[in-house]
């Protein structure tokens, strides 16, 4: 029999070390490119050198290259700083927003490796809720991931929320093949341990192409009220 | 010597393709799987650089794919990725000598496709 608690610990493991190979493996292209960058920048210095006139436009293309790398690396660095500072405490109070767009930010790459277009609705809902933050981030990952793979390449994932009187309504969009599935194949036992986890409930909206995260305003509440 | 880059980072096979250009090779580039055979249909490579994760067709299986309408063309793989399973991949496709780990310099790539086309 496989124990609740191992589903949740592999589960926890298996994101944070999913998150950090995709990081280290974006790190690592930004880094080939401001590497080949200043090689290219050798190979003019060589070739003026040797009296081959360069335009000083193709300088200033490479120069806008390496800056805008670093500020790529820049984002992807911040994205890895919160989610290593998501596990500080197991909860405290947490933005939706921040954390969508974080969760956005985290799965961008596996989008464009599906050629995914994934959207999140802006919004000027400054809500928070007292829960687990990563644990949070971890079942938002695991939604957005079964939408990438229902809604296939080249579609578009869209994420949003909702605020209501005791809970947040976090909805994953874009799910058109949902009704199409033969058996249902999500919250599977990982999704399940993380529920129980955060004291949180799934719907699937078929029809709409939708999957709803309900999260309550405070986790320990909504456990105190169901207690 | 003409050669293929394929990289879901423009900003990098663009570069290359130009340091390779100023090294007397004619490269050409693209970000996915589904140009790069687009493109070996219409002209002639004697090599390919792939990237083993690019959207779309993997490298793995765009390999496999390039290899069947190119029997005679060369492969290099380059990642970013680590992992003792791309790695074990890419080496069992191309040969452990032709499977590079990014940043890649130009030298060591030189070196690898000049083996690679000698041997």
């Amino acid at each position: 029999m496989v124990d609740r608690n191992s589903i949740g610990i592999a589960s926890e493991l298996q994101f944070f070390g999913k998150m950090t190979a995709s990081i280290s493996h974006e790190i690592k292209n930004i880094m080939a490119i401001i590497n080949e960058s200043a090689g290219l920048l050798e190979d003019y210095n060589l070739m003026a050198e040797k009296g081959i006139p360069i335009d000083p436009e193709r300088i200033q293309v490479i120069s806008q290259r390496v800056i805008a790398q670093i500020q790529r690396a820049d984002g992807i660095t911040a994205n890895m700083n919160s989610l290593a500072h998501s596990v500080d405490e197991f909860q405290r109070s947490v933005g939706i927003k921040e954390t969508l767009e974080l969760a956005v930010g985290l799965a961008q790459r596996f989008a464009d490796m599906r050629s995914i277009t994934l959207k999140l609705q802006p919004s000027s809902d400054a809500s928070a809720v007292i829960t687990s933050p990563f644990h949070l981030q971890n079942l938002i990952w695991q939604m957005l991931d079964f939408a990438m793979d229902v809604s296939g390449d080249g579609k578009t994932v869209g994420l949003t929320f909702e605020t209501g009187k005791a809970s947040v309504k976090i909805r994953v969009t874009g799910l058109e093949e949902l009704s199409n599935l033969s058996e249902p194949a999500f919250p599977t036992e990982k999704e399940k341990a993380l529920l129980r986890m955060l004291n949180a409930t799934i719907q699937q909206d078929e029809k709409a192409g939708e999957i709803h995260l309900f999260l309550p305003k405070d986790i320990d509440q909504a456990l105190t009220a169901n207690s | 010597m003409r050669v293929l880059l394929v990289d879901d980072e423009q900003e990098l096979v663009e570069t290359l393709a130009e340091r390779l250009g100023i090294r007397g090779i004619e490269a050409r580039w693209t970000t996915n799987g589904d140009a790069a055979l687009a493109l070996i249909d219409q002209e002639d490579f004697d090599l390919a650089v792939l990237d083993v994760k690019i959207p779309g067709i993997n490298g793995i299986n765009l390999h496999k794919m390039m290899k069947e309408k190119c029997p005679r063309m060369k492969f290099i793989f380059m990642t970013g990725h680590g992992s003792q399973d791309d790695f074990a991949a890419g080496s069992a496709e191309t040969g452990v000598d032709y499977y590079l780990l990014k940043p890649v310099t130009i030298d060591e790539l030189l070196h690898k496709m000049n083996q690679l086309m000698n041997k």
